[in-house]
């Protein structure tokens, strides 16, 4: 006989199996694979060696700040300079490289650019108090002019002495996976710790279930703020260090747009928009999912002009999905 | 001795009293019922003892010794903690996180330090023993009862060793199961030794726990007496004026 208490029991400790198929990283990933599937089937050139290459890298740049988005999404903000802070990094390394320095010394100054615009978003939205949207809608069109002020709109093409040393870290590859996702895999892995098990990650996500209740007990929410901009930053600085060498040149339309792709990734992936929620495999498999989506229609010979509408509805249908959940758990 | 004495306490905001001349007691394990309409001053009195003002006059001592706060960190050493009537907790987060939240137990592993889920889970769990709730410290908050937050949002205090726990409001707003749910935790706070001042509008809740009340009215302290001495209908004179003091 089963007694109500069972039943209550039964209702919030759900079998593993369970958990998974009310996961919405489990579905997107579910999809993402029948589309590869579908599309071995379907054509010659999606199971090849270089489609595949391709692929994985693509999806690497926008998982790689997908993940910094998500950390922002799940502490209740959102980060919109992310484009504006790749095309600002590439630009920073690429003249400095151009102009005769090491690899190394531009790639932290490009990083200490991109962190700087990270912690003036912080600033801004921690200190003064002014709504994440505006600040980061700001600082989208200012560092996309400081990267064309810095370049004087020219695209960039000769790195210097470590040309070859950039290409190579950004566009080459080891073992045959493009070096990209070596570095998306190991922040993926990272952050799922951090996340989980560290109190840096622990108030991230109070600061994104209830501000107020974080601050009452004594978090330093504005530090953590500060902080978590700066990552996001950092996340877009290394991925545009990273496309500068994939691309081997740098103009200054690089990374537009992309801040819609990254939170479409991180979205679909699972972070709640309301702050609270998140993970950075879904961040991973929600920017794997768009790739994937994008390479198919290019494949299938669909025009491009198709790519924004299906990214759209997987958005809204990843947002309707969560909606349903909500619903059926709350009585 | 008693664990909590004011002595005198007014407070003024510019032109308006909100506190003229109270004094009040509260014994270790006691629970105080504070009575009073909308705008009597009981949140002021509230937000003195719980350091997030200064009183314009009058002294606050605890376990004998005056103390002077500046700000809630102040309160919080000598041992005050406030329970608020929206729980202050993180819904997206388990039991055992909210309850160790700002305060996590790390263990170092490999040079780092990492949260300490098995001793945050072990303390809770024991913590909600105590308080004879059937709170489990891996659940999700979010889909906890009033009851079973309320258990969290006190689990927090005892977790801090609080002398005085400053509830406001803790049954306004659920249903009639929880709010006995609630008194319980009150009971066992009481039986930890720990002063409750209990804020409530509900007669019939201040008379099942409270062994003290105190009622005041435009900022003065009316009445301040033995709960098994007074009736509800006494103190509904009390508050609206209808009885002139007791």
């Amino acid at each position: 006989m089963t007694t109500l208490e069972q039943a209550i029991d039964f209702s919030q400790h759900r079998s593993p199996v369970s958990r998974i198929l009310g996961s919405q990283i489990f579905w997107v990933f579910a999809a993402a694979v029948l589309a590869c599937l579908a599309l071995t089937l379907l054509t010659d050139s999606f199971a090849t060696q270089r489609n595949l290459f391709n692929v994985t890298r693509n999806f690497a740049f926008v998982g790689l700040i997908a993940i910094g988005m998500t950390t922002v999404i799940a502490s209740g903000g959102i980060d919109l300079s992310v484009g504006s802070t790749v095309v600002l990094a590439a630009m920073v390394i690429s003249v400095l490289m151009s102009t005769g320095y090491p690899f190394w010394i531009s790639a932290v100054a490009a990083l200490a650019a991109a962190a700087a615009v990270g912690w003036l978003n912080g600033l801004l939205i921690a200190y003064v108090g002014m709504p994440p949207f505006v600040v980061t809608l700001g600082m989208l069109s200012a560092a996309r002019s400081l990267a064309m002020v810095l370049s004087n709109n020219k695209m960039i093409w000769e790195f210097g002495p470590d040309h070859d040393l950039l290409l190579w870290v950004g566009g080459g590859s080891t073992l045959g996976l493009p070096h990209p996702i070596y570095v998306l895999v190991f922040l993926a892995a990272l952050m799922s710790v951090v996340y989980r098990w560290t109190r840096w990650g622990q108030y991230v996500f109070a600061i994104g279930g209830n501000e107020q209740a974080a601050t009452l007990t004594g978090i330093p929410v504005k530090r953590i703020k500060v902080s978590i901009y700066v990552f996001s930053a950092l996340t877009a600085g290394v991925a545009g260090i990273l496309m500068a060498g994939w691309l081997g040149s740098v103009t200054t339309n690089l990374g537009q747009a992309m801040e819609l792709t990254v939170i479409a990734a991180a979205v679909i992936g699972g972070a709640n928009l309301a702050g609270g929620q998140g993970t950075a495999l879904g961040a991973v498999i929600g920017a794997l999912l768009i790739e994937v989506i994008r390479n198919s229609l290019i494949l299938l010979g669909i025009s491009t002009f198709w790519q924004g509408m299906f990214i759209g509805c997987f958005i809204i249908i990843a947002v309707a999905f969560d909606r349903i959940r909500n619903l059926s758990s709350s009585d | 001795m008693s664990r909590l004495r004011l002595t005198g306490i007014s407070k003024s905001f510019g032109a308006i009293q909100a506190l003229s001349d109270v004094s009040l007691e509260v014994a270790p394990g006691e629970v105080l019922g504070l009575m009073g309409d909308n705008g009597a001053g009981k949140s002021t009195l509230v937000k003195i003892v719980a350091g997030n003002f200064r009183p314009t006059h009058g002294s606050i001592s605890i376990d004998g010794d005056t103390v002077d706060f500046h700000k809630p960190r102040d309160a919080q050493r000598q041992g005050i903690e406030v329970v608020y009537q929206d729980l202050a907790l993180c819904d997206n987060l388990s039991a055992a996180s909210n309850v160790f939240l700002g305060r996590e137990p790390r263990r170092r592993v490999a040079g780092f330090r990492f949260l300490d889920y098995s001793t945050m889970h072990r303390r809770s769990a024991e913590l909600f023993a105590i308080l004879k709730s059937e709170t489990r410290p891996r659940d999700l908050v979010r889909r906890m009862s009033g009851g079973q937050r309320q258990a969290v949002a006190i689990a927090r205090t005892l977790l801090s060793n609080a002398k005085i726990v400053l509830m406001d409001e803790p049954t306004a707003a659920i249903s009639v199961r929880q709010v006995s749910e609630v008194l319980d935790l009150i009971h066992r706070l009481s039986d930890q030794g720990i002063s409750v001042v209990l804020i409530s509008h509900r007669m019939p809740d201040v008379f099942a726990v409270c062994s003290h009340i105190a009622v005041l009215r435009r900022g003065e302290l009316v009445a301040s007496k033995l709960a098994k001495d007074s009736s509800p209908e006494e103190v509904t004179g009390l508050i609206t004026g209808a009885i002139e003091t007791a």
